[in-house]
């Protein structure tokens, strides 16, 4: 039974990997979980200098899901370099790091000090709806998303992986936009611009005003997004979007995801990759699948 | 210890108070790991809530493996616990957190409202001279008689029907009290004047602090603090509540609303002294 999948020519033992800014860079879930067992780690946003993020409250519940407007709050690439990198390669495991930043200048440092690193893959965020500038206003415009990813991938030694806001009229324009321009995958969704308000305070439930939503709430217009997106480019996908089990997965890659990733899951149980992956192999072996790959893009 | 999260028993639960309840815990393997001032991640079984609830250890009884929670019901989640009994199950993580640390010093236990349960099992460790000063709403004052078996008792209340009338501070003067270290947990107003009091008089002063939080194990960055210098882990003026507190030396932290906080962080002054290589984030 094979479950290895390929992205770009990196090879991952199975499709699991986790969200960016929901997995720190593994060190409190390695408390919890074998990382080795992990197809990748994806880390939190890596700036080029350390980000202070939002007042509190950052997070809050919601029906199903959670708001949250963390604002991308990191320690900088420096500390990724000295601390985090050495960290993670003590593991069999891919290392995925996320970027982010506020200008076209601010990414091209980042991913230029970590060309020469062990660094195996770079997943470019231009979806975080929670910073102010940078971010999200190159991913809610195909010409800005085209732009920021050619001159990623100018500069980039390792395989880019661009992440896609759901806050867009139509998807797919920004998937091709970004194939355009030369990325080797994408990733999607990021979450969800929402708000909740304290009825009894007559407050936000959250500093920023509105946050990013995600949880199983999401997850259909994930799976969704994730389908349009496969018919319309040919790069792959890692899909993503309130994965809570092996279930989850699983339409995810039949949608056409090639490989998937658990964010808030990781929240309501730290465990919760591993038992994706044990998931994952279960529905392998009940349906007599010898390679996960025959399942991407399989729906019907 | 690997976090993990564990289906136990409820053993028994009460209320003690309009609103507030006591749950006892099967859960022996937390229970034997469980200090003072650390909290539990407890879990609904209503599946459309996906986030533990923070809730601070009551006591911890190594001897039977039962583990004491006392909390307030605050919302839905808290609603769903107080509803259940005696042999229904929940789903729980922990202990979380990092707890007092004892000292052999004259102390003050004070615990406001929601905050006063951590006070007991942390008076019954504390071998010294110890006064709780123990802050209430009114009249139903929960847990004091039982923190009364370990430590002298001395109480506030907001409307003035037990005790002084008036917050802890009022109590510890009106009865002309004195102490050498502090270890507090309430609301952040109550830990607010403690923080001044004691950096007033020279007191060493421990105050747990709490947030919404969402992983409960510091991956996730929801629930922090701002810092007085750059926190080591974050390399910003943030430290994680869930994982390098909650209980921290007042001294370290700066407890500032939502306004305080943006202004800080406009202005630079949450990065100034960072290790950077660039930018120089601020002369």
């Amino acid at each position: 039974m094979n479950t290895k999948v390929t992205l770009a020519g990196i090879e991952l033992k199975n499709p699991v990997m986790t969200c960016s800014g929901t997995f720190g860079s593994g060190m409190e879930f390695g408390e919890s979980i074998d990382l080795n067992k992990l197809g990748a780690v994806v880390t939190k946003g890596i700036a080029n200098v350390p980000w202070p993020g939002n007042p509190t409250p950052r997070v809050t519940e919601v029906y199903g899901g959670m708001l949250n407007a963390i604002g991308l709050q990191g320690p900088g690439v420096d500390v990724f370099m000295e601390r985090d990198i050495p960290f993670l390669k003590q593991y069999d495991t891919k290392i995925i790091a996320n970027v982010c930043g506020k200008t076209k200048e601010d990414y091209i440092d980042v991913v230029e000090r970590l060309a020469d690193t062990d660094v195996d893959m770079l997943e470019i965020n231009i979806s975080c709806p929670n910073v102010k500038e940078g971010g999200i206003a190159f991913g809610q415009k195909a010409s800005a998303a085209e732009e920021i990813t050619a001159a990623v991938k100018k500069v980039a030694k390792q395989p880019i992986i661009m992440k896609l806001s759901p806050n867009v009229t139509d998807i797919t324009e920004m998937a091709k936009a970004v194939e355009a321009g030369g990325a080797d995958v994408v990733s999607l969704i990021n979450t969800l611009t929402a708000m909740k308000i304290d009825i009894h305070k007559r407050t936000f439930a959250i500093a920023n005003k509105t946050g990013g939503m995600s949880g199983p709430a999401i997850k259909p217009v994930a799976v969704r997004m994730v389908y349009q997106v496969a018919n319309a480019v040919k790069i792959p996908i890692i899909g993503m979007g309130g994965i809570m089990n092996a279930d989850d997965a699983i339409e995810f890659i039949l949608a056409g995801a090639t490989a998937v990733a658990i964010g808030t899951g990781n929240f309501v149980n730290p465990e919760t990759t591993v038992n994706v992956i044990k998931g994952i192999e279960d529905y392998m072996r009940r349906y007599n699948v010898q390679d996960i790959n025959e399942l991407i893009g399989a729906v019907k | 210890m690997a976090q993990k999260r564990v289906n136990v028993t409820i053993h028994s639960q009460e209320k003690l108070a309009e609103g507030i309840y006591s749950m006892w815990l099967d859960a022996p393997e937390v229970a034997a790991e469980a200090k003072p001032g650390q909290f539990i991640a407890v879990y609904t079984n209503d599946q459309s809530k996906l986030l533990p609830r923070p809730i601070s250890i009551c006591e911890a009884d190594k001897e039977n493996g039962r583990l004491r929670i006392v909390y307030r019901i605050a919302g839905a989640g808290t609603l769903e616990f107080s509803q259940y009994h005696a042999g229904d199950k929940l789903d729980i993580m922990g202990p979380l957190g990092n707890g007092f640390t004892l000292q052999n010093k004259k102390a003050f236990l004070i615990g406001g409202g929601i905050g006063i349960p951590p006070m007991l099992e942390l008076a019954k460790h504390l071998d010294c001279e110890k006064t709780a000063v123990l802050g209430y709403r009114d009249a139903e004052t929960f847990l004091a008689d039982e923190i009364g078996k370990f430590a002298d008792v001395v109480i506030a209340s907001d409307d003035g029907s037990v005790g002084t009338k008036g917050n802890v501070i009022d109590a510890i003067k009106a009865n002309g009290l004195k102490a050498d270290i502090i270890y507090a947990c309430g609301p952040t107003p109550m830990l607010m004047g403690l923080k001044k009091y004691a950096a007033e008089n020279g007191i060493e002063c421990y105050i747990s602090l709490e947030e919404k939080m969402a992983c409960g194990i510091g991956a996730c960055l929801g629930c922090v603090c701002h810092t007085k210098e750059i926190d080591e882990h974050a390399n910003v003026r943030n430290t994680r509540i869930c994982k390098d507190g909650p209980v921290f030396n007042a001294e370290d932290v700066e407890l500032l609303n939502t306004d305080q906080q943006r202004e800080r962080i406009t202005s630079g002054h949450q990065t100034e002294g960072c290790k950077c290589h660039t930018i120089k984030i601020k002369e």
